[in-house]
């Protein structure tokens, strides 16, 4: 097993916000803290994109290197993990982290009011008993354990967001972009589900037929 | 022409004075060196020991590899 990866198709995400809503729900994450958000460019302009945004699950992550209690950690399958056991709220890795994963549930507090960190943990749980009950309430259900994958790319209606093994990850994006075809010109439904190699088609009939 | 000591108590004072003044011009190395911290807390079990795989880490990641593969719809419409 190589490192567990998200990706995001840009093409794809339609900022339906399911992905959220089933991370909340399947964690019960506390009040205040996304460890999932869609973050939405040039919103109502034709040509808008969203992404669904949460940790990395970084190859050299920031927010090891900052951790004063060293509270992090790293599986063997490359998800960042930490024990909130140990975390004093200092707030650094909310600093140090690119992609606001970290977040605490007090939200900006003073230093030691706001709260133990909450992050995405890819779905496996935290540092106590797999499946038990203090795993639950810290650090939400573990179902990399169940063999399962994270439920917000599970669920994702228009596939947008694909979980797992780097590999598989990418030779489903690899094979998605290649059956998509065309070029810049390509938006919408066609860069999305593919189309785009029949359009290219037409229009090399078209400019054949104008020639002859 | 009459030459004027300064007391030996007023020298003193200055010669102090000077010194602790001097002092601030000494360089104190000032680099950090970092080191690379450990983990320090509670020990995790890996996925496929704990739950339903009891330690099959070939079942898992079986079972995680279909999962994955399954999230391409152009599979599933072949």
């Amino acid at each position: 097993m190589g490192r567990m990866k998200f990706l995001c198709d840009a093409e794809r995400c339609i900022e339906c916000n399911g992905c959220v809503t089933a991370c909340k729900n399947e964690h019960e994450v506390p009040w205040g803290v996304n460890r999932r958000r869609v973050v939405t460019m040039n919103d109502g302009v034709p040509g808008e994109r969203s992404i669904s945004v949460a940790c990395m699950h970084c190859s050299d992550a920031p927010c090891m290197a900052v951790c004063p209690t060293d509270c992090f950690y790293k599986t063997e399958d490359g998800v960042v993990l930490h024990d909130k056991d140990k975390c004093i709220g200092c707030g650094y890795c909310f600093f140090a982290c690119p992609f606001g994963a970290p977040q605490f549930p007090n939200g900006p507090a003073a230093f030691g009011a706001r709260g133990k960190m909450d992050k995405c943990t890819f779905c496996a749980g935290g540092p106590e008993e797999t499946g038990s009950a203090a795993e639950y309430e810290k650090y939400g259900s573990n179902r990399l354990a169940q063999g399962k994958l994270p439920l917000c790319a599970e669920m994702c209606s228009t596939k947008a967001l694909i979980a797992g093994d780097a590999d598989v990850v990418a030779n489903i994006f690899r094979e998605r972009v290649l059956r998509r075809g065309g070029g810049a010109e390509v938006w919408g439904w066609d860069a999305a589900y593919g189309g785009g190699e029949r359009k290219q088609e037409r229009k090399q009939e078209r400019k054949r037929e104008g020639q002859s | 022409m009459s030459t004027r000591i300064l007391n030996p108590r007023a020298l003193a004072v200055l010669a102090v004075t000077a010194l602790l003044g001097l002092s601030a011009c000494s360089e104190v190395p000032q680099v950090t060196v970092y080191e690379q911290g450990q983990y320090r807390g509670k020990t995790d079990t890996r996925p496929w020991e704990g739950g339903e795989f009891k330690g099959d880490r070939a079942a898992w990641e079986k079972a995680l590899k279909e999962r994955a593969r399954g999230q391409n719809e152009y599979n599933r419409i072949q």
